[in-house]
């Protein structure tokens, strides 16, 4: 399947043509094959600037990220290709509006992977029912909950059979009571071994089902370790004080 | 204040003026952005009562004024009528062919100016620029004589062609709002799935685009409707046209003129009504 590498890598915004920040620092971590690794810290740390780095929506200042081996900051890369195998889920959901379920879900296949109709047909209508949607397919998104939503933009990616899947705080803009149908699924993916970097929250998920914890703050990997090592015993001051906070 | 007034305040106060906004209000609130282009007339919608209802006053004075006219003083006004009416296919063959023209141009305008390269983005520039900074009068009578120098056109294509290419810059304005106004993580969504850029602003972007403008554009076919008088000047025998024939004629001014500006206004009302259903019914669709 799929291992990503991150080394040493920076990410600098310029603000209003004179501020420098430095969003990410020198941040290097590794997602094996199969894993689960969760993203923590508080906001502004530089967790999704991290994560959207993996699939180049943001461009990194410097460092490397390697997708099996391939080099995605290498200008010669062909990202559509990385894209194809790295799926990404998004805070805001984005599915496009103009679109039935399930077209929202076909498009990319029928497109990019020159899928016919039928058989993209097919493959959402079995991945909705996988997110428990197939009754929704007709609908239009505006016309789904925000936890529908979000199942359906997860069955968008899958879709495309990635190899990994990227979560950019997937439930941060959900009410409570549809947080668990979207983790729920979640966490069935990561019990089939899918290679999943998440960023997020929900640190019941996290505990839950993630191999390896992260924690961020200011734009610097402070702590890794297994959620074990990160909840019960936090080596970091930084790592408690925030867990303090938000437990 | 709530959304929807704040959203009713915005409007109201950027319609009338020949400006160019996207709703802000509504991109935060996820609801279809609207964009405001035009010297139009307010258009009425459901909820808008004031307005609805002043737009009721205004059709049925109208109407009932023009009826009263030719059926009480049919001596001048019904010959008045006759002729001055003879004029509106003239008026709405130019207006619907150069709202086409017009929509045409700006799609490429608005698709130049939001392009990746500099010097398409400069020709694009160039263009909305300069056709905003000369008044629509001036520019009609030059392109339609500068025109007319190096070919060979019939009138009515001279003017439909002209009134195209002044119409073409503020329409390109209202593609590129419209495009802009697509939030950023459609273009991302589309991104991370491995859709081309051309991919995604074929399937994703345009389609999105095109329910935004539309009222856009229709309001511009409204104002289209209303600067058309325009090629009276040009020799096209359009409303105003024949009504100043008439006058020529009969010397007639005031009643003439009374009876040409109640057809305008009837036609316009009608078309803004058209406009406001259009619009609803698009907002309904989601």
């Amino acid at each position: 399947m799929a291992k990503i590498e991150i080394t040493d890598l920076c990410k600098d915004f310029t603000v209003e043509g004179i501020k420098t920040v430095h969003a990410v620092k020198h941040a290097s971590l590794t997602v094996n094959d199969g894993e689960v690794v969760v993203i923590i810290g508080p906001s502004g740390s530089g967790k999704s600037t991290l994560l959207r780095s993996v699939n180049k929506l943001e461009e990194p200042t410097s460092g490397s990220i390697r997708i099996d081996g391939i080099e995605v900051t290498d200008p010669k890369t062909d990202l559509r290709k990385i894209r194809e195998e790295v799926g990404m889920v998004f805070q805001s959901f984005n599915l496009f509006p103009h679109l039935s379920v399930l077209d929202n879900i076909t498009l990319a296949p029928r497109k990019v992977l020159k899928m016919n109709k039928a058989e993209a047909d097919e493959l959402a209508m079995s991945l909705l029912k996988r997110v428990g949607l197939e009754d929704k397919a007709k609908n239009r998104p505006n016309q789904l909950s925000g936890g529908q939503q979000q199942r359906v933009a997860i069955a968008r990616s899958l879709a495309m059979k990635p190899k990994a899947m990227l979560f950019d705080e997937p439930t941060s803009a959900l009410d409570p009571e549809m947080i668990k149908e979207v983790l729920d699924v979640m966490l069935d993916l990561a019990k089939e071994g899918m290679t999943m970097l998440l960023v997020t929250h929900e640190m019941g998920f996290a505990k839950a089902a993630a191999d390896k914890i992260i924690f961020m703050d200011a734009g610097e990997i402070i702590e890794t370790g297994t959620p074990d090592e990160i909840f019960s015993n936090p080596k970091s001051e930084r790592t408690r004080s925030f867990l303090n906070h938000i437990l | 204040m709530d959304n929807n007034q704040i959203d009713e305040a915005l409007k109201a106060e950027s319609i009338r003026k020949k400006v160019l906004s996207v709703d802000a209000a509504a991109l935060n609130d996820k609801k279809p952005a609207t964009i405001t282009m035009t010297d139009g007339p307010l258009i009425p919608k459901k909820g808008e009562k004031h307005v609805l209802s002043s737009w009721r006053i205004t059709f049925i004075g109208a109407i009932a004024l023009l009826l009263a006219l030719i059926i009480f003083k049919p001596e001048p006004y019904r010959q008045i009528f006759i002729v001055c009416i003879q004029g509106a296919p003239v008026t709405f063959q130019v207006t619907i062919f150069a709202i086409i023209g017009a929509v045409v141009i700006g799609t490429f305008a608005g698709l130049g100016s939001v392009s990746k390269r500099r010097w398409i983005n400069m020709i694009s520039g160039v263009y909305v620029e300069l056709i905003r900074g000369i008044p629509l009068l001036v520019q009609l009578i030059f392109i339609y004589y500068a025109l007319g120098r190096f070919l060979h056109l019939e009138g009515m294509l001279a003017a439909i062609i002209s009134l195209s290419i002044c119409f073409g810059a503020y329409m390109g304005e209202i593609v590129r709002a419209g495009i802009q106004a697509i939030p950023k993580g459609q273009t991302e969504a589309a991104t991370a799935l491995g859709m081309s850029r051309s991919q995604t602003f074929i399937h994703v972007i345009l389609p999105q685009t095109v329910k935004v403008v539309l009222p856009a554009i229709g309001n511009e076919f409204i104002s289209m409707l209303k600067d058309s008088s325009l090629v009276s000047q040009l020799a096209l025998a359009d409303i105003l046209r024949k009504g100043r024939e008439y006058i020529s004629r009969t010397f007639l001014s005031l009643e003439t003129m009374l009876i040409v500006a109640l057809i305008y206004l009837i036609f316009t009302l009608v078309l803004s009504r058209l406009v406001g259903m259009l619009e609803e019914r698009l907002h309904k669709n989601g």
